[in-house]
């Protein structure tokens, strides 16, 4: 039994059937879906094409070092009144029009379902998932100034993404459904590439995930080339209508695209000499 | 056998909650799993797990609790296929057992599940049908069994044991003593917060103050912002016997970069004893000169040094040891010494056992440092150490080294 509402991707955005699994516990439940994997494995896009599938509402909320659990509930903006107060224009003895609600204050003052994303919850502050326990959980808060109270009539879908710079403390992730997006498989990986490029040569195809999961097996690599750097990677290789037989010996074309760490470039170009001396 | 997986990946280590399980049988009775063991699997995985760390956990725990009788891949592959050519005995399970999930409450649920995993075992050490139970299509779902026998078709899903079988998350297991967000957190208690430097954060109770004097004109008053104030130098010992605890020495390290929030962190390594130079990197290239450090860091600055001040009591007590000036300079313990009476507050950590603090290099080190082991506790007492006022006995004797003078042979109580 499938149930009605469980999440299968989108033309556009392929999920493995764990994470399709994982986002319909977190709808269902109401939990926070939190969403860790290598860079470049769609973290951020799961958001974007869940709320695309679904038809609903996205709100996003990028995380920075200097960002503050109650800047998502709503900013109170303190000098706009003073000036106010100061040059007139407008009255200032109503609080209420000076308090901007935050991308989640607004998810949880919206009527109908929507998507909240918070992207790289783990730039923040090593508190900042603290801050935000109880508002996650019971979905609600106060705005003290005001006395005003909001609280979520839908409860949202709340997509929290990591790429695990700090660890998270263990209370706020006892309350998320978790889910870790493995690096895909040739398979996965050949369908995802499809759907970007549908009209792909199938030599070129193979030819070109043969030689990348090749790279990315090399030793030492700091920062080992991703999903996102594949199909650009073969964006390049057709527009410069590269033949599948030269991705076979050394020497790969547009190694830039995939590699962006100077010393990795180094690594393997070395290696790919030394294979290329020694045969 | 729903209970028993419960403890089994407690005891593996993964810190499911009754919290946690009720969500479980939450997700369950929704049917999120669509009735198959693979379901359950990847619903159990997501509610479980926190981490990925713990995934491999997880896979352990499951394959030895849903694991039965292995039965030999022929009679399997024979059973599979009379059953799946007869789907109306499964069309008859399964409509059942939804309607009857559909009426349940929690407890009655979980003796349902129970019940029907029991079942399942069972069925599956008779043959094979565990696989399709329960699933839309006997043909859609996972073609696979525990002895890795894939059966052909439309399959593609691999089943939950052999997925757990397969261990693929064995790479992202942690099983060290000390986290990173826990040292982090420990150290950032060393903090003091100060507010100095460029002013440009709104002080909201001054600018209200100046504006009422100001007789309501607006007056911006502009303060800098809150940070901490404490400089760390840490200085890390290096190879040899410190080998064994480079992971640990690691994740300090780490730890004091990223969470640690300083206002200056200044990090060098060493070889066994503190001499002449310290390095800027673990490979021993970039010389920093030890007086450098002495004169250009005001003794404001902690010094956490990291080691196991485990060496040849010659290297510490001869000034022979300080083989790259090329001899003639001052022994180990002097530039220690001197390193504790520029910086009055000072540590040194310890990752091995405080059971054998009492080998002689160490003891010696230990008058002059207060020395803590390199565990949670260990830190928490450090940083305690660290915010206190120097010890006078303690500073008389450090200043006493790092002149040089010999002194009397110590008494054992003056560790």
């Amino acid at each position: 039994m499938q149930s009605p509402q469980s999440f299968r991707g989108t033309a556009r955005y392929i999920v493995s059937e764990e994470l399709g699994t994982a986002v319909d516990v977190a709808t269902h439940l109401g939990r926070p879906l939190l969403v860790k994997g290598e860079p470049g494995t769609g973290k951020t896009l799961l958001a974007v094409n869940l709320a695309e599938a679904r038809g609903l509402p996205l709100e996003r909320w990028q995380i920075k070092s200097t960002t503050k659990a109650v800047e998502g509930l709503y900013t109170y903006d303190t000098v706009k009144r003073l000036h106010d107060s100061r040059f007139g224009g407008a009255e200032v003895s109503d609080i209420s029009r000076y308090i901007e609600l935050g991308p989640l204050g607004r998810a949880f003052e919206r009527r109908d379902r929507c998507v909240v994303l918070i992207d790289e919850i783990d730039k923040a502050d090593l508190e900042f998932p603290n801050d935000l326990l109880h508002e996650l959980d019971t979905m609600s808060f106060t705005i003290p100034e005001t006395g005003r109270s909001i609280c979520a009539s839908v409860r949202p879908v709340v997509v929290i993404t990591s790429n695990n710079e700090k660890e998270l403390p263990d209370a706020f992730l006892r309350r998320c459904v978790f889910h870790f997006i493995e690096f895909p498989d040739r398979e996965l990986m050949s369908r995802i590439v499809r759907v970007h490029h549908p009209d792909l040569d199938e030599q070129l195809l193979a030819g070109a995930l043969e030689a990348f999961y090749r790279l990315r097996a090399t030793d030492g690599l700091r920062k080992p080339p991703s999903t996102s750097e594949l199909v650009d990677w073969i964006s390049a290789l057709r527009f410069a209508d590269i033949a599948p037989a030269k991705l076979l010996g050394a020497g790969l074309p547009f190694l830039g695209t995939l590699l962006k760490k100077e010393a990795d470039v180094a690594t393997v170009t070395h290696r790919q000499r030394r294979g290329a001396s020694g045969r | 056998m729903f209970l028993d997986f419960f403890y089994a990946l407690r005891s593996r280590g993964v810190g499911v909650t009754t919290h946690n399980w009720l969500a479980l049988a939450e997700a369950l009775r929704a049917g999120l799993h669509a009735q198959g063991l693979d379901g359950f699997y990847r619903v159990a995985r997501c509610i479980a797990c926190a981490s990925e760390t713990q995934y491999d956990a997880f896979d352990q725990a499951f394959s030895q609790v849903f694991r039965g009788a292995s039965v030999d891949p022929e009679t399997i592959l024979a059973e599979l296929d009379a059953w799946l050519s007869d789907p109306k005995k499964l069309a008859h399970l399964d409509p059942a057992v939804r309607a009857a999930l559909a009426g349940l409450d929690l407890e009655q649920l979980r003796e349902q599940f129970f019940a029907r995993l029991a079942e399942q075992k069972e069925r599956h050490d008779g043959g094979n049908r565990w696989i399709g139970t329960g699933g839309t299509s006997p043909f859609g779902q996972g073609g696979s069994n525990p002895s890795g026998v894939r059966v052909g078709g439309a399959g593609g899903g691999r089943s939950a044991l052999a997925v757990a079988d397969a261990r693929r998350f064995r790479d992202y297991r942690n099983d060290l003593v000390l986290d990173t967000r826990q040292i982090a957190a420990a150290l950032r208690r060393l903090r003091k917060m100060a507010r100095k430097g460029e002013t440009f954060e709104l002080d909201l109770p001054e600018t209200v103050d100046a504006t009422a004097r100001n007789c309501g004109d607006l007056e911006i008053v502009e303060r800098p912002p809150r940070k901490n104030d404490v400089r760390v130098l840490l200085l890390m010992d290096v190879g040899g016997s410190m080998d064994p605890f480079a992971n640990l020495v690691g994740q300090l390290f780490s730890a004091a970069t990223q969470g640690g929030g300083f206002r200056e962190l200044r990090s060098y390594y060493f070889h066994n004893c503190v001499y002449g130079r310290v390095y800027e990197d673990a490979a021993f290239c970039r010389p920093v000169d030890t007086t450098k450090l002495l004169h250009e860091l005001d003794p404001s600055w902690r010094l956490v040094l990291v080691g196991d001040a485990y060496m040849h009591p010659g290297e510490l007590m001869m000034s022979s040891a300080d083989w790259w000036s090329g001899g003639g300079g001052p022994v180990g313990l002097t530039w220690l010494a001197r390193l504790a009476d520029r910086f009055t507050h000072a540590a040194w950590l310890n990752p091995e056992q405080p059971g054998i603090w009492d080998a002689p290099t160490i003891a010696e080190i230990r008058r002059v440092f207060a020395m803590f082991p390199l565990t949670l506790d260990g830190l928490d007492d450090m940083v305690e150490h660290l915010r206190r006022p120097p010890s006078p006995g303690r500073a008389v004797l450090v200043h006493q080294l790092a002149r040089g003078e010999e002194l009397p042979r110590p008494r054992r109580s003056d560790y």
